[in-house]
C-alpha cells in the first residue's frame, strides 16, 4: 500500500490533556504529524482537530480507530486530499523600502491572493492563504526581497461529503446505536465534561 | 500563575438538608465506599496525608493494606481485581508515589485490568513550580492510562470518580489514575451525596452487536469442516465463561487458549486441546495454520501467540469477537467481524449454530498432543532422575489442590512452565503478567489476589530473578496476614534470557547467572515459615506442609539448572515452524 496524504478530523470534548493523549497516538508509533490544529467544531462545546500526516492508509485507519478509543473522542475520520476542502495560511514580513522600491504590489497581491495586513514605514505584512503550493509560491517571490519573517498555519480543513457532525453521529449511531444513544440527541447543548 | 492561587468559590447552591459542608478528601473515602471498595492498597506521603486523615474515620468500612513499594501496591490491586473482577483501588502519594505506579499502570493497561489509582498531588497554585516530590503525574501516565484527570477543586470529586470507576470496570476495563492536588482535598465544599456514574458521552464502552456479522459467522461456522476456536481473557473480563462452554459444546468446536485466557475453561473440558503461542501446545499452534475457520473470542492476536504474522493462519476465514473495535484487523484482518460483548456476541452466535462433531479434526489435535507428550511432557513431568523439574513441581501441585487453587505466576520460564501444566477448573483462577512480562509482579499480585478471594488457596509461582525484584513485599504479608502459598523455583540463572542465549547467542551467557540470598532465613526474617527442597523424594511432603500452613509459607524449590522450555515458536517464525527440541533450531 502507498504512503499518502492523509488528513484526519477529530471530533472531541474540550478537554486538558486530550491533546497529548492523541498526539502519543502518533509520537508512539513514530508517526511526524505535519499538521495539527484545534479549533471549535459546528457542534457548541465539541472541539475538532485536523492532523495531516503521511501513511498507508491502513495505519491512518488504524490510528483513527485507536483515537477513537480515547474516552472523551467522540469520532475521528480521515480522507484523503481530494475528499477535503482544505485552506493555509501564511504571513509574510517584508522590508516596505524594497516592497515599494522594487515590486508592482498591486500585481502581486492579485497573482497570489495576498493582502497587506500591516503597512509600516519599516517593514509590510503580507497574508495569503490557500495550498502549500500557493504560500509556497510566495515565499520564492518574496525571498529576494528581504523576507524577514515567514510563518504558517496549521491545515483547516471540511470534509466535503460531509453534512455536519450532527448527521455524521446520528449515521453512526444507526449503526452501531449505542446504549444511551437517545441522550446523544442533545450533543448541541452545552452539557458539562460528561453527563452522569 | 497567580490565578491558580486563588481557587474559585463554589458556586453557591441551594442548600438542601441533604448537602452538607465536607472536606475532598471525606468525598474521596466516600465514593469508595459508595462504590462498594472493601480493600486499598496504598502508601501515605506528604501530598495525600489529607486522604489518609480522611480514612482515619473509615478504618471501620475499608480495609487499607499499607505495601512496602507503590509498585506492590499497583499490582497488589492487580491481583485483587484479577481474582475478584471488581476494581482494585489503590492511593499513593505525590511525586517518586507517583511514579513507582507505572510500571503497574501500564500492566495493567495492556491487560485490561480495572483499577483505580488515586494519589496525592502539590497544592494548585504550586503546579509547574518543581515543589517537592511535583511531579507531572498526568502526562507520565497518559499513555498508560484508559483515562486520567487532574482534581484542584473539592467540587469536581465525586463527580470525575464516580466517572473514574465507570471507566475503569467498563466496555474492555483498564486503569485510571486521578490526581488530587492537596488544596482541593483540604477544600471544604457542599457535599451532595455520591452519585455512580453509567454515561460518558464521548464514550461507548460496547459497540452495538451488528445482527448481520453475527448471520455471517454462524454460516462461516456452519459451513466449516476444521474450525478452532482461540480464547483469550475477554470471556474472563465479560463474565462470559458459560456463554463460551455452551458455545463450544453445541458446536462441538475445539478450543485453545491464550497466556490469559487460561482458566476461562476448565482445563480437563474434554475440547479444551491446550495453549497457543511461543511456549503453547504444539496441536493448537501448529493446527492454526491448517483449519479453515479461526474464530478468536476476546483476544487480541499478540505477537507472542501469532508469531509471523504473515505465516499466520493465512489459509482460514477469521471470525474475531472482540468488545474493543481498535483490535479488529490490528495484527489479523477479520473475515467477519463481530464487534461486542461476547457475554451478548456468544449466545447470539451460539443460537444459529448447528450441533456438530468432527472427529477426525479432533483426532489431529491428540496425534500431536501425544508427539509433545512423548517428546516433552513426559520427561518434563515424570523425570527418571536427576534434579526437580520445574513442570514435576507443578504436577505435584495439581494432585494436591485438584485445580482448585488461585496460581500466580510470575514472568519467565516457571510462568510459562505452570501455565503449561497447571490445571484450573474455574475462572479467575489464574494471575499473571502477560502482555507487559512485569517481574516482580507474582508476590504483590498474590496478596492482592488473597484479599480478592479470600476463601481461596492463593499459591504464587516465582522464579529467583522476579522474587528478588519485589520481596519487600514479604513485610506486607508479615503486617496484614495474606496467606500467600510462595513456591520459588529456583534455577539459579535468569532462566528465559538464558535459554535464549543458549539457543540464539551461541550460549553466550551474558549477566543470566543470578545469585540468590537463602530464602527461607529471608521469610524466617519477616516471620514467614518455609523450607527448602532439592530431593525429589521431599517434595510432595513439603508441598503438603505448604498447603496445611495456616498463613503465609515460602517453598523454595532446586530445580535444574539449564532446562529449557519447549515446545518453542522461535521469534520471527510462523507458528507452524514450532519445534519440540533445541535441535530443531538451526
Amino acid at each position: 500500500m502507498q504512503k499518502q496524504e492523509f488528513t484526519i478530523t477529530v471530533y472531541t470534548e474540550n478537554q486538558i490533556g486530550l491533546l497529548n493523549r492523541i498526539a502519543t497516538i502518533f509520537s508512539r508509533r513514530k508517526i511526524n504529524v505535519e499538521s495539527l490544529n484545534t479549533s471549535p467544531s459546528e457542534v457548541e462545546s465539541v472541539h475538532r482537530f485536523n492532523i495531516v500526516i503521511t501513511e498507508t492508509e491502513d495505519v491512518v485507519r488504524k490510528l483513527c480507530s485507536q483515537i477513537e478509543k480515547q474516552v472523551e473522542v467522540l469520532k475521528a475520520y480521515y480522507n484523503t486530499a481530494d475528499q477535503i476542502v482544505w485552506q493555509e495560511m501564511a504571513l509574510y514580513k517584508v522590508p516596505t523600502s524594497q516592497i515599494a522600491e522594487k515590486v508592482q504590489v498591486e500585481r502581486l497581491l492579485r497573482k497570489y491572493g495576498a493582502r497587506a495586513v500591516v503597512i509600516r514605514h519599516d517593514y509590510t505584512v503580507f497574508e495569503t492563504t490557500g495550498h502549500r503550493e500557493e504560500t509556497d509560491a510566495l515565499v520564492a517571490v518574496l525571498e529576494p526581497l528581504g523576507l524577514i519573517e515567514f510563518v504558517r498555519s496549521a491545515r483547516v480543513a471540511i470534509i466535503k461529503d460531509s453534512v455536519g457532525f450532527h448527521e455524521k453521529l446520528k449515521e453512526f449511531e444507526q449503526r452501531e446505536p449505542g446504549e444511551e444513544a437517545a441522550e446523544n440527541e442533545f450533543l448541541s447543548e452545552n452539557e458539562q465534561i460528561f453527563t452522569m | 500563575m497567580e490565578t491558580l492561587q486563588a481557587i474559585p468559590a463554589p458556586a453557591v447552591q441551594n442548600k438542601t438538608a441533604a448537602i452538607t459542608s465536607q472536606s475532598g478528601s471525606y468525598a474521596v473515602m466516600d465514593a469508595l465506599v459508595q462504590e462498594n471498595v472493601k480493600t486499598i492498597f496504598g502508601y501515605p506521603g506528604g501530598a495525600i496525608m489529607p486522604i489518609y486523615d480522611a480514612l482515619y474515620d473509615f478504618k471501620e468500612q475499608v480495609k487499607h493494606i499499607l505495601v512496602r513499594h507503590e509498585q506492590g501496591a499497583i499490582h497488589a490491586a492487580q491481583g485483587f481485581a484479577r481474582a475478584s473482577g471488581e476494581v482494585g483501588v489503590v492511593f499513593a502519594t505525590s511525586g517518586p508515589g507517583a511514579t513507582n505506579l507505572v510500571t503497574g499502570l501500564a500492566d495493567a493497561m495492556i491487560d485490561s485490568t480495572p483499577i483505580v489509582c488515586i494519589t496525592g498531588q502539590v497544592f494548585a497554585h504550586l503546579l509547574g513550580t518543581d515543589a517537592f516530590q511535583e511531579i507531572d503525574v498526568i502526562n507520565i501516565t497518559t499513555p498508560v492510562t484508559k483515562w486520567n484527570f487532574q482534581v484542584t477543586d473539592a467540587n469536581e470529586i465525586p463527580a470525575i470518580l464516580a466517572k473514574a470507576f465507570y471507566i475503569a470496570r467498563s466496555g474492555r476495563p483498564g486503569p485510571v489514575l486521578i490526581d488530587i492536588t492537596k488544596n482541593a482535598q483540604l477544600q471544604l465544599f457542599d457535599y451532595a451525596g455520591y452519585e455512580p456514574c453509567n454515561h460518558v458521552r464521548s464514550y461507548r464502552p460496547k459497540p452495538i452487536i451488528r445482527k448481520s456479522y453475527v448471520e455471517q459467522a454462524a454460516k462461516l461456522i456452519n459451513e466449516a469442516e476444521r474450525p478452532f476456536v482461540i480464547f483469550g481473557q475477554g470471556v474472563i473480563l465479560g463474565r462470559a465463561e458459560a456463554e463460551f462452554k455452551a458455545f463450544i459444546e453445541k458446536a462441538g468446536l475445539p478450543a485453545a487458549w491464550t497466556l490469559l485466557g487460561l482458566g476461562a475453561l476448565p482445563s480437563d473440558h474434554p475440547q479444551n486441546t491446550g495453549m497457543l503461542g511461543m511456549h503453547g501446545n504444539y496441536g493448537p499452534n501448529v493446527l492454526t495454520n491448517e483449519c479453515d475457520v479461526l474464530i478468536a473470542v476476546g483476544m487480541r492476536f499478540d505477537d507472542r501467540v501469532t508469531g509471523r504474522l504473515d505465516k499466520y493462519a493465512r489459509q482460514a476465514k477469521v471470525i474475531h469477537l472482540d468488545i474493543d473495535p481498535s483490535e479488529i484487523d490490528k495484527n489479523v484482518k477479520a473475515t467477519v467481524p463481530v464487534w461486542g460483548d461476547c457475554k451478548e456476541t456468544l449466545p447470539m452466535l451460539t443460537e444459529l449454530l448447528q450441533e456438530k462433531l468432527y472427529p477426525k479434526w479432533f483426532q489431529r489435535f491428540w496425534d500431536h498432543q501425544e508427539k509433545e507428550k512423548n517428546t516433552i511432557i513426559d520427561q518434563e513431568m515424570h523425570p527418571a532422575s536427576g534434579t526437580i523439574t520445574m513442570g514435576e513441581v507443578i504436577g505435584v501441585l495439581n494432585e494436591l489442590t485438584n485445580g482448585d487453587a488461585i496460581i500466580v505466576t510470575d514472568v519467565g520460564q516457571h510462568q510459562m512452565v505452570t501455565c503449561r501444566y497447571a490445571k484450573f477448573n474455574e475462572s479467575k483462577s489464574h494471575i499473571t503478567s502477560g502482555g507487559l512480562g512485569t517481574m516482580g509482579f507474582a508476590l504483590p499480585a498474590a496478596i492482592g489476589a488473597c484479599y480478592g478471594a479470600p476463601q481461596r488457596t492463593v499459591v504464587a509461582v516465582i522464579g529467583d530473578g522476579g522474587f528478588q525484584m519485589t520481596l519487600q513485599e514479604l513485610g506486607t504479608i508479615m503486617q496484614f496476614g495474606a496467606k500467600v502459598k510462595i513456591i520459588i523455583l529456583n534455577n539459579q540463572f535468569l532462566g528465559m534470557v538464558r535459554q535464549w542465549q543458549q539457543l540464539f547467542n551461541d550460549k553466550r551467557y551474558s549477566f543470566v547467572d543470578i545469585t540468590s540470598p537463602d530464602f527461607v532465613k529471608v521469610a524466617a526474617g519477616f516471620g514467614i515459615n518455609g523450607q527448602k527442597v532439592s530431593e525429589r523424594e521431599d517434595l510432595k511432603t513439603a508441598l503438603k506442609a505448604m498447603l496445611a500452613e495456616d498463613g503465609s509459607y515460602l517453598l523454595e524449590v532446586m530445580v535444574t539448572k539449564e532446562n529449557n522450555v519447549f515446545p518453542m515458536v522461535p521469534q520471527g517464525r510462523g507458528v507452524g515452524e514450532i519445534v519440540l527440541s533445541a535441535a530443531e533450531i538451526k
